[in-house]
């Protein structure tokens, strides 16, 4: 953290008199740097033992729990994954946020708007994981990217993304699974999202949205806006956006953290290993489709998945049978879906609904196969 | 009579936003018509894509969160 710090001081020094796209790269070190620090395994490790350490002084000296035993398990799982995603969610995402400060939904639009389609689909993909948006705003930036003429793939392709990866879904993987399914985690969603934008530009999606959103599309205007004066952000300003993004992300994510780490300490505790290796270890063709099914009902967001994730991985269930699992969970949820009726005809809804369904038990079979 | 539309999809944030709007001119007298819109079509004319956002007769003023108690003052001057 300190040589973020460093780095970032040293950042706003040069951009003070230097051009934006400096400012940028620099930014972009400091990310880098922040990265090499969550993924340099020793540094984390040590880092992060001092919450199993915390739990196990609690669980079994505190509580007097039997450490072997089905209560004490779950307990020490509990208070060791809590403890420890609040102080990752704290501290990260106060840092990011102070760097990606300058980057608004408006800048994203108008970049996209300049893109040639196949750039496009990977870029709307990456802007959906890097950029901050609650799910009440989908509908506005769905209307506001379609009328200013971006193919209805590429605006997907960044609202199909945007739930599956985010800085604290990034955070949470890296602090409790690890950084290979991390890595993995990542390519997969970003796959899902380029994916399912190419296929509903391949079918003309634009001609199953609602008819006010296709006319706004079809009569949409080159954006005169690009080259609009952008205020300087100071070091109070970046604070300031990164305090509010803070608590608002907390507010938003708390009781999943707890819901989450609930049931994966839950599963942890009471669940036989020997059940789940025996039942469904061997990645039997079947488990994934169900699995997906299984996700369809339970909705959540990623934060409360993710601990899940962490327990049936320890409980021998293949990667990819978890990966479609969670990923149909965090991204097929009905109530969103709804929302998305406002601009789309049902029959747009179930395909894409469907398209969901069929990518997330394609990724985990590919997985399971793989691993 | 000022007309303050409050631009939203029904969120709480723009609940809040609206209440505050209606406490702060109740505060300094000032007589508003706070209206909370959630047509999309009308927001998407607004080229409004970060709510709540509030527009003040006609015209918007704010975009992305629940404005500053000062701000709202500055409004309603």
């Amino acid at each position: 953290m300190v040589t973020g710090g460093k780095a970032f001081a040293s950042t706003l020094a040069v951009s003070n008199d230097e051009e934006t796209n400096h400012q940028d790269t620099g930014n972009r070190n400091l990310l880098l740097t922040s990265l090499s620090l969550c993924l340099s395994p020793g540094k984390e490790e040590k880092m992060l033992s001092i919450f199993t350490k915390l739990a196990n002084w609690l669980a079994y000296s505190v509580f007097g729990l039997e450490p072997g035993s089905q209560l004490g398990g779950a307990v020490q799982f509990f208070i060791e994954d809590t403890t420890k995603i609040f102080f990752l969610l704290v501290a990260m995402i106060y840092c990011i946020a102070l760097i990606r400060a300058s980057l608004d939904i408006e800048r994203v639009r108008d970049y996209l708007a300049g893109k040639s389609r196949f750039i496009g689909y990977f870029m709307g993909s990456t802007f959906g994981a890097i950029t901050p948006f609650c799910s009440c705003s989908s509908i506005p930036v769905f209307l506001g990217f379609t009328s200013g003429g971006i193919p209805i793939g590429i605006t997907m392709s960044f609202l199909l993304t945007s739930p599956l990866i985010n800085e604290v879904v990034v955070l949470l993987l890296l602090g409790l699974v690890g950084w290979k399914i991390t890595v993995i985690y990542v390519l997969v969603g970003m796959a899902v999202g380029i994916a399912g934008g190419i296929f509903l530009d391949l079918i003309r999606a634009e001609k199953l949205l609602q008819p006010f959103a296709l006319k706004a599309y079809q009569s949409a205007k080159p954006l005169n806006e690009r080259n609009r004066e952008r205020p300087k952000l100071s070091m109070k300003d970046r604070h300031d956006f990164a305090k509010r993004e803070l608590f608002d992300i907390l507010a938003r994510v708390w009781k999943w953290v707890f819901i989450g780490v609930g049931l994966g300490a839950a599963l942890h505790g009471f669940v036989p290993t020997a059940w789940i290796e025996g039942n469904l270890g061997s990645g039997q063709w079947w488990s994934v489709p169900a699995a997906v099914l299984l996700g369809i009902p339970l909705y959540s967001n990623a934060t409360g998945v993710i601990p899940v994730m962490e327990s049936l991985i320890a409980k021998g269930l293949p990667l990819g049978t978890t990966m479609a699992f969670c990923m149909s969970t965090v991204a097929a949820s009905f109530p969103e879906f709804i929302l998305l009726k406002q601009v789309m005809t049902w029959k747009l809804l179930v395909i894409i609904f469907v398209l969901l369904l069929a990518s997330f038990t394609i990724v985990g079979w590919t997985l399971n196969l793989i691993g | 009579m000022k007309e303050i539309k409050v631009l939203g999809s029904g969120c709480a944030k723009c609940t809040k936003a609206a209440e505050l709007i209606k406490s702060v001119a109740s505060e300094c007298g000032a007589a508003v018509n706070v209206i909370k819109e959630t047509n999309p079509e009308v927001i998407m004319n607004y080229g409004v894509m970060r709510t709540p956002a509030i527009v003040v007769d006609r015209v918007l003023v704010h975009s992305g969160s629940i404005p500053e108690k000062e701000q709202i003052e500055g409004w309603l001057k």
